[in-house]
């Protein structure tokens, strides 16, 4: 690690600091509370001394009585303020973690597809269970005991001042001391504490992604070598974790030593002053009492720095994730409901179910309705800098086209589908969607104009139904069925024993890939888009199944600008254009018949694939 | 269950038991530190007797390097002891783990194996390096605040009596409270990690639908359960500190009071109510000590028996006695096999399977989605066992194998083919750690993973990401079933492996599997008829039931189901 972690502390402190703020005002009473209970810690001690010498001693029971009352009083203001302030702080706590959490979660939501790409699931994953759990922990104790910690300190100390400001010098010094150690360690355990969060994002991102490939993992007998590897990555993980805890708790076994030594001088120097006669025995003996009590909350404070310590390293880690620069959207084209007007041109209709683009304009918004219209203009992408995944791409699909990508596989297909979307951006041309460059559109309006099915089906933990309505949540259950119908998922849902109420789990694992592959296309129908874009969406499904997808999809399909990527040139045979990939670049274009009259690399698969049926 | 995890300490039990000790001398220190303190004022100070205040500030000092010693072997044994008793832990059950069969793993949501796995294990393991100290300490300042109370004046430790049942029997209360809440908290910390977990995996389908949105909405309501639910727990678990400051003060003034009494009658002195209060500060304070460390435990109870349930899963599928079988040919035999996934399903899933395939023979599967056809193949390599019936590998009971060699003279590729992070070459490896340049580039070439390799920025060594990022899902296709191939298996099962490489490549697949495997047993799932038309036998499944076996032509001449199948397939093609 590279970078300075003070700077970094000031950094993270400065970031999690606005979290505070929002509870300003509970925090302040909480603060207040967390005082006045040690405050009245501080002083029925203090008050010790004078209940014995002015009641107890002469004998003075309704004197003691009276002061006990009192002191009862004091207590049972303290032990309310206690009580007050821990509620308080647990709910002001898990408060903060949940806006945390949902910050978290909702800034991933907005980060571009590349940082998926190059962080693991666990890593992530990590940053939500371990991150936000250290930062909880600390703010369900810290935040409380440092305060409590300091008001006593402050208390005692002020106390020691005012009976000897002398002595009170050695006190300082070990304080001093304390803390200059305290900075020390700290700077080191922090650097310990972000290993060990390092190190254990590693071995969880392992496991998450071991436990996932379970299944393969025993068809390969590699339980043996994962084993070791594991064991490697948890050893690791166990050095980096003893490093911490060693360096963090080295703290208390210190400060409880420094607080023995500052006893024992001022003990020594109190008593050379004592035999001088410059301080009497009674003032002596009661400073050395303040001396013992305040090592107590000091060693308590050493104990939440580590805490904290944890926390800020975890928060730096949440942080880092927070500071991922969001999918550029600086679109200011939105999609809005329109109507006709008398004179021609549009206006916007709440109720209306024509859309249309509204670009904004200085003499007011310029409509243009929705058609379908895509454009390739020289295209030019890769998913890094040196290796061009496409070249020169230009096509056109006008509304309600097929247009079909065939190539074989890893000839940037996927990737030009990828795009349309906006998943990634290009590197050059320019992409426009019914003539406006689709940069200057917002991504949600585009991608509600698009519909993907895309090569991996993923299902979402709910019902079937609420999987079909992903794709069109205002979609009633009559739509959903209808969906289901046009995708012919609807009879396999049927025969599941709680119909379109089955709940699936874990990405819908009891369900075969070709269902799930239904249940996709079921849920792009019911999102009822311009322009659909079809990624190997019948690859799985069996051919009874595929043939009354295909009918589905027909219907599904007219009107609509569709883009699809098949390698049974059967689902392609009837596109209007046919587009021949190859290492990124487009090698043919045109019809069918075209094509096969062309007798170039088309063909060649179609024959291909007539000389195996 | 405390037993059972003790013995995780494994080869740090000897840190651990060192971790007492010093804890127990350190507490030693601390319980004659006081001493020294005291006699400084007490004795010292009263008598102005400088020697004797130097000495014993000397003998404090060593006191203090020596606690400072103490307390750093304690710390350095205690971080040791307990991030090796995590460590063998999470070990202990990733090995358990790695044994798991399919049916042990369908009975865990992934989400919840790695939530056992890490926080789990975190949990406990705090539990044990920050226990150690409280629980030695705790017990030994109890014992020696009592005698030292008792010493001072009997009568007022009645005061003790009354107040220790009634913080004990506060602190068990709101234990007991906490237990249950704690089970709940859990559930919804799972909950929101499996919405993470799902949301990350499906990410660009929330993306590609616009739904960023919803998913925040969703996450926030499972955020906010788990916001609620924390804060009651932790609101009762903070009740502690209140119950135990109020019990504290109380005893405090009572004290004073019957003290102050006490004093009066000359049943006591000043000097020793002072010293009696210090001493039920200690003990109670050691009290609160002990309930923090029972409310950890509380705590890591839900934990342990989440671990303990992995543990004690049984694993369904291992050697059997005298499985000593190997596999020469690779001939298989299905005779009368059922088969259901969970005892309790009332209905098969494969019923009343008969097939027999000779040693190096291709076979085709065909059926409908749902027809079992990957639940049959699963069989072979025992992924699952039987229900009843039989599976034979070589005319033996697959049972009579040992299930690693089953397991590697069977290849498999399953349906959801999984790559890992990591290189393409340590990818292929994974079908045979010691495979060479040739047997890799062989298998690349039968798999048709040449085409593609040498076009990537890196070749072999291209660094894939999670789940295979980085190549299409063809080309993962291709080199899952590279991967398969570097086993050199008998039997080669292809579980719709080719449904996303295009027509072409596939040809050539089945033309280099043919080939270069000639010995090789095929079993090939298909949608498409081309991958199967070839083979010795087509078994036509439906329902989980066999419709029919025979040859392409045999079937097309009169099989109604693939009659259909060849139409709906040619249409495209001819018509």
């Amino acid at each position: 690690m590279a970078r300075s972690k003070p700077k970094n502390i000031k950094y993270t402190l400065k970031k999690f600091s606005v979290y505070f703020k929002n509870h300003a005002f509970t925090l302040t009473l909480v603060g207040f509370m967390a005082a006045v209970s040690a405050f009245t810690g501080v002083l029925g001690t203090y008050l010790l001394k004078p209940i014995i010498n002015n009641y107890i001693l002469p004998g003075n029971i309704p004197g003691l009585l009276r002061a006990l009352l009192l002191m009862g009083g004091m207590y049972l203001l303290g032990v309310l303020c206690t009580l007050g302030y821990s509620q308080l702080m647990v709910r002001v706590g898990q408060r903060i973690i949940r806006e945390l959490r949902d910050d978290l979660f909702n800034h991933v939501q907005t980060l571009p597809l590349r940082f998926f790409d190059t962080h693991t699931h666990g890593d992530v994953m990590s940053r939500f269970t371990n991150d936000i759990d250290t930062i909880a922990e600390a703010l369900n104790n810290s935040f409380t005991v440092l305060i409590q910690s300091f008001v006593t300190v402050a208390g005692s100390f002020t106390l020691l001042i005012v009976l000897d400001y002398r002595l009170s010098l050695i006190v300082i010094g070990s304080f001093v001391l304390m803390f200059l150690f305290f900075r020390y360690s700290g700077k080191k355990s922090h650097r310990y504490f972000a290993r060990q969060q390092k190190h254990m994002a590693g071995v969880n991102s392992f496991i998450e992604e071991m436990v996932d490939g379970q299944k393969v993992v025993k068809v390969f007998n590699h339980e043996e070598e994962n084993l070791a590897n594991f064991t490697t990555l948890n050893e690791e993980l166990r050095k980096a974790g003893t490093g911490a805890l060693t360096f963090s708790g080295i703290l208390i076994p210190v400060s409880v030593s420094i607080s023995y030594l500052n006893y024992a001088i001022t003990a020594c120097l109190g008593a050379v002053f004592a035999i001088s006669g410059s301080i009497d025995l009674g003032t002596l003996a009661s400073y050395l009492v303040f001396v013992r009590q305040t090592s107590m909350p000091i060693n308590q404070f050493s104990q939440q720095v580590n805490m904290i310590l944890a926390a800020l390293a975890g928060a730096e880690h949440i942080f880092e994730v927070m500071d991922e620069a969001p999918e550029t959207d600086s679109g200011t084209v939105s999609l809005v409901k329109v109507r006709h007007t008398a004179d021609g041109s549009y206006e916007e209709a709440e109720l209306s179910n024509q859309f249309a683009w509204k670009t904004p304009a200085p003499g007011g918004a310029h409509y243009t309705p929705i058609k379908g219209d895509v454009r390739f203009e020289e295209v030019t992408f890769g998913y890094t800098p040196t290796h061009k995944v496409l070249k020169n791409i230009s096509l056109h699909a006008a509304p309600g086209q097929k247009i079909a990508f065939v190539g074989s596989t890893g000839a940037g297909k996927t990737t030009i589908t990828n795009l349309i979307n906006r998943f990634y951006e290009i590197d050059g041309g320019k992409i426009t969607y019914d003539g406006i460059d689709i940069r200057q559109m917002q991504k949600s309006s585009l991608r509600q104009t698009l519909s993907v099915v895309l090569q991996d089906t993923h299902l979402f933990t709910g019902t079937i139904a609420d999987n079909i309505r992903y794709g069109n949540l205002a979609a009633d259950d009559a739509m959903v069925i209808e969906a289901a119908k046009l995708a012919n998922a609807d009879s396999f849902i049927r025969r599941l024993p709680q119909g379109y109420n089955t709940f699936l789990t874990s990405d819908g694992g009891n369900l075969s890939a070709g269902q799930r592959q239904l249940l996709a296309i079921a849920r792009a129908a019911v999102a009822d888009p311009p322009v659909l874009i079809l990624d190997e969406a019948t690859s799985s499904i069996d051919t009874y199944t595929e043939k009354m997808v295909e009918i589905g999809m027909d219907h599904l399909m007219q009107g609509r600008t569709v883009f699809v990527i098949a390698h049974r040139l059967s689902t392609v045979r009837n596109a209007n254009a046919i587009l021949v990939l190859e290492n990124g670049e487009i090698i043919e274009r045109g019809n069918h018949d075209e094509l096969v009259a062309a007798k170039g690399r088309y063909y060649q698969l179609y024959t291909g694939q007539f000389e195996l049926t | 269950m405390l037993k059972r995890f003790a013995g995780y300490t494994g080869k740090y039990k000897k840190e651990l038991i060192l971790a007492v000790i010093f804890a127990i001398a350190e507490c030693g220190f601390e319980l004659i530190i006081p001493f020294l303190m005291a006699d400084m004022v007490d004795v010292g100070v009263a008598n102005r007797d400088l020697p004797y205040i130097f000495t014993r500030s000397a003998i404090m000092v060593v006191c203090a390097v020596v606690s400072l010693v103490l307390g750093t072997l304690y710390n350095r044994m205690a971080a040791v002891a307990g991030m090796g008793f995590g460590a063998q832990l999470r070990r202990a059950e990733y090995e358990k783990i790695q044994q798991f069969s399919f049916s042990n793993l369908d009975h865990f949501q992934t989400s919840s194996i790695v939530t056992r796995l890490t926080s789990d294990v975190n949990i406990l393991q705090n539990a044990l390096s920050n226990g150690i100290r409280p629980i030695v300490r705790g017990p030994a300042m109890i014992i020696m605040g009592l005698v030292m109370a008792l010493l001072i004046n009997y009568k007022l430790t009645l005061v003790f009596l009354v107040a220790i049942p009634v913080l004990a029997g506060l602190l068990l209360l709101i234990m007991r409270k906490l237990r249950p809440m704690y089970g709940k908290l859990q559930h919804a910390l799972d909950k929101v990690n499996s919405i993470v977990q799902e949301n990350l995996t499906a990410i660009r389908v929330v993306k590609a639908y616009v739904r960023g949105q919803t998913e925040s909405e969703k996450f926030g309501t499972v955020n906010e359960e788990l916001q609620k639910t924390s804060e009651k727990a932790f609101g009762y678990a903070v009740l502690n500190t209140t119950v135990f400051q109020g019990v504290m003060y109380a005893t405090i003034v009572c004290l004073l009071w019957f003290g102050g009494g006490l004093v009066q009658t000359g049943g006591m002195q000043v000097g020793q109510l002072t010293g009696f209060l210090s001493y039920v500060l200690l003990i109670l304070n050691s009290l609160m000590m002990i309930s923090g460390v029972f409310m950890m435990l509380t705590r890591s109870i839900t934990s342990a028996r989440r671990i303990l349930e992995i543990m004690d899963e049984p694993i369904d599928i291992a050697d059997h006695e005298n499985a000593t079988n190997t596999v020469q040919h690779g001939s298989v035999e299905f005779r009368q096999v059922y088969f259901k996934y969970q005892q309790s399903a009332k209905e098969f899933v494969l019923s009343n399977i008969n097939i027999s395939i000779k040693a190096g023979q291709t076979i085709g599967i065909i059926g409908g989605t749902g027809s079992a056809k990957t639940s049959l193949v699963q069989l072979i390599p025992r992924l699952y066992d039987v229900s009843s019936g039989q599976v034979l590998v070589d005319g033996h009971d697959v049972k009579s194998y040992p299930v690693a060699h089953l397991r590697n003279a069977i290849a498999m590729v399953l349906q959801n083919n999984t790559l890992f992070s990591g290189t393409i070459r340590e990818n292929l490896l994974w079908g045979n750690p010691t495979a060479t340049a040739a047997q890799i580039d062989r298998a690349c070439q039968i798999a048709c993973v040449t085409d593609f390799i040498d076009k990537l920025p890196n070749g072999l060594n291209t660094v894939l990401g999670q789940q295979g990022a980085g190549v299409s899902g063809g080309q993962r296709q291709r080199i899952c079933i590279a991967r398969a191939l570097l086993k050199n298996p008998k039997v080669l099962i292809l579980d719709d492996s080719t449904s996303a490489v295009d027509t072409a490549t596939e040809a050539r697949i089945r033309a280099g599997l043919a080939s270069g495997l000639a010995g090789t047993t095929k079993i090939i799932i298909a949608q498409r008829i081309t991958s199967v038309e070839h083979a010795d036998q087509i078994i036509i499944l439906e329902n989980g039931q066999i419709n029919e076996i025979g040859t392409h032509q045999q079937l097309l001449a009169h099989n109604p189901i693939y009659q259909d199948i060849v139409a709906a397939q040619q249409k495209g093609v001819a018509g």
